[in-house]
């Protein structure tokens, strides 16, 4: 067996990891949930949940990773032979994630070219559901929408291109381009729109503290999540990138760089996006209630006609805006297809060309199904179920096996200890035995008793059915796929858990 | 913004930014090993 690709140096390795945790939901997630759940004073849950939830999977994902050497299956499989579904699992989930999050993307990079004269002229609720996505209903397909299909193919073009050339010279080089650009390009931004009329109003909205939303639930679920979605864990990206790190690597210190870098953007976001908000609040003459959203709405809707409205330089502003969408999105997605093509690489000996044409193509054109009239709905759809049933599961899946089922947390404290400056305390034990567990376990039943009692979206009940195939599905093929045995791309009996064992 | 806001604005910052300031002071001056 060759020996394993490695990054070229730590910074590398660090800005792939800040790379792909920073992502869409950092711009259009975070400022909203924050201000939906007591402004100023989501610090302390936020805070909390990065500490006590955040940080130690991160650096439980990168001791996997680092001490077992493998994609998430192989390292799963190597922790324990009875534990390599839970690795196929998560990379089936990326594998769904991928396939439609090249597609947002996709939109983003329409909507730079589309920002050059503001294309989508006054009414842009009518232009992305009408004259761009042509929407039909939901279940229909409708035909492909060639407005769409067109950047999604240049997309995963330059996706799997880069990953074809591999960790160091694919994957590094690119978020060391990708990420600094990004970067810099939403701090012009932000210093933009913090200098508009308005700014002020959107900023006090955001942080005007409302200390008695910490005695609510509602708010802690509210950070648990952000921060369990933000940080790319539980779906097998950190373990796989964490697998190509040197012998010799402070993996706490990683983590924590990871994890603030990832909370700082979330935080500039913020101050971005409300800036912007406080300021089309101003000139419409209403209440930063009426504007403030999230999501599509937020990125589609709300910043044109916040780019049309601006005094000057509206193309400069909405390249800058969609453009950090795309480089933010783009250094996720390459991440969350490695996992499929490490996977593929090491189960069934393939190439790494070969792994990223059959996995990453599959996926490609799966996203074509996204790409049609109704696929907003169907990507709607997917996103909400494979989160919600999906990566929570996954996770709450990883830290019961790990830590009550298999009883390895202390391996990998070790493992982290051995190589870190700052030793991982009884904190880091509490944190992934006892509050990760029952953070999930929580969100877990929450999830299911408001899918079950109201549904999702005004969805009709078949369509909705499709959307827990999904979810099902991804535990399925992993299930499929760890069924059969053999690994022909490289020893599993390296038995590297045994080993150290012996030398107690 | 009121008083309260910019407190917690400066808070946020000072906590998340600084943190993060920390982080890489420590894995580039303090270090032993890489």
């Amino acid at each position: 067996v060759a020996a394993r690709e490695e990054w070229g140096s730590r910074l590398g390795f660090i800005l792939a990891a800040v790379g792909s945790a920073v992502g869409l939901g950092n711009i259009w997630r975070f400022p909203y949930v924050a201000y939906d759940n007591g402004g100023g004073a989501f610090f302390l849950p936020y805070l909390v949940a990065l500490l006590s939830a955040g940080i130690p999977l991160l650096v439980l994902e990168y001791s996997l990773g680092h001490r077992l050497r493998g994609s998430a299956p192989l390292s799963f499989r190597r922790l324990d032979r009875r534990a390599e579904w839970l690795g196929w699992w998560q990379v089936a989930i990326s594998f769904v994630i991928s396939s439609y999050y090249a597609v947002i993307i996709a939109w983003a990079a329409a909507y730079t070219w589309f920002s050059v004269g503001q294309q989508w002229g006054e009414d842009p609720d009518g232009f992305l559901f009408g004259s761009y996505l042509q929407v039909v209903e939901a279940g229909e397909l409708g035909g492909l929408v060639a407005g769409v299909a067109l950047p999604l193919a240049l997309i995963w073009l330059v996706v799997l291109g880069v990953l074809w050339r591999g960790v160091a010279r694919g994957i590094e080089l690119a978020n060391r381009i990708l990420i600094p650009l990004l970067v810099t390009m939403f701090l012009l931004l932000v210093v933009r729109a913090v200098t508009l009329p308005g700014s002020a109003i959107g900023l006090e909205a955001l942080f005007r503290p409302d200390f008695t939303e910490i005695l609510n639930g509602r708010v802690w679920v509210a950070a648990y999540g952000q921060i369990f979605f933000s940080l790319s864990i539980a779906f097998a990206i950190m373990i796989t990138y964490a697998s190509y790190l040197p012998r010799d690597s402070d993996l706490t210190n990683n983590a924590f760089i990871a994890g603030f870098s990832n909370s700082s953007f979330e935080l500039l976001a913020g101050i971005g996006v409300f800036s912007a908000v406080g300021f089309m609040a101003v000139t419409q003459g209403i209440a930063v209630e009426e504007v403030a959203t999230e999501g599509i709405g937020l990125a589609f809707i709300a910043f044109p006609q916040i780019i049309s409205t601006l005094p000057g330089l509206n193309t400069l502003f909405g390249v800058l805006f969609f453009g950090s969408l795309v480089l933010a999105g783009l250094s996720s997605l390459i991440s969350v297809v490695q996992t499929y093509v490490a996977a593929l690489q090491e189960k069934f000996g393939l190439s790494r060309s070969r792994a990223v044409l059959f996995g990453g193509g599959a996926s490609a054109l799966i996203s074509l199904l996204y790409a049609t009239r109704g696929g907003i709905n169907f990507l709607d759809l997917a996103d909400y179920f494979i989160n919600n049933f999906g990566i929570v599961l996954a996770g709450l899946a990883e830290v019961v096996l790990v830590a009550w089922v298999f009883r390895r947390l202390g391996l990998f404290q070790q493992h982290a200890n051995t190589l870190s400056d700052l030793p991982l305390g009884r904190w880091w034990l509490l944190s992934l035995a006892v509050v990760t567990p029952l953070v999930l376990g929580s969100m877990t039943i929450d999830n299911l008793w408001t899918t079950l009692t109201e549904g999702y979206g005004d969805y009709p009940i078949p369509f909705l059915t499709s959307g827990w195939l999904v979810a099902a599905g991804a535990l399925v093929v992993g299930v499929l796929i760890s069924a059969r045995r053999a690994w022909s791309g490289e020893h599993v009996d390296l038995v590297i858990i045994d080993e150290e064992e012996q030398q107690r | 913004m009121s008083g309260a806001a910019v407190t917690m604005m400066l808070v946020g910052m000072v906590l998340i930014w600084g943190s993060l300031a920390a982080s890489v002071w420590w894995a580039v001056r303090l270090h032993r090993r890489r």
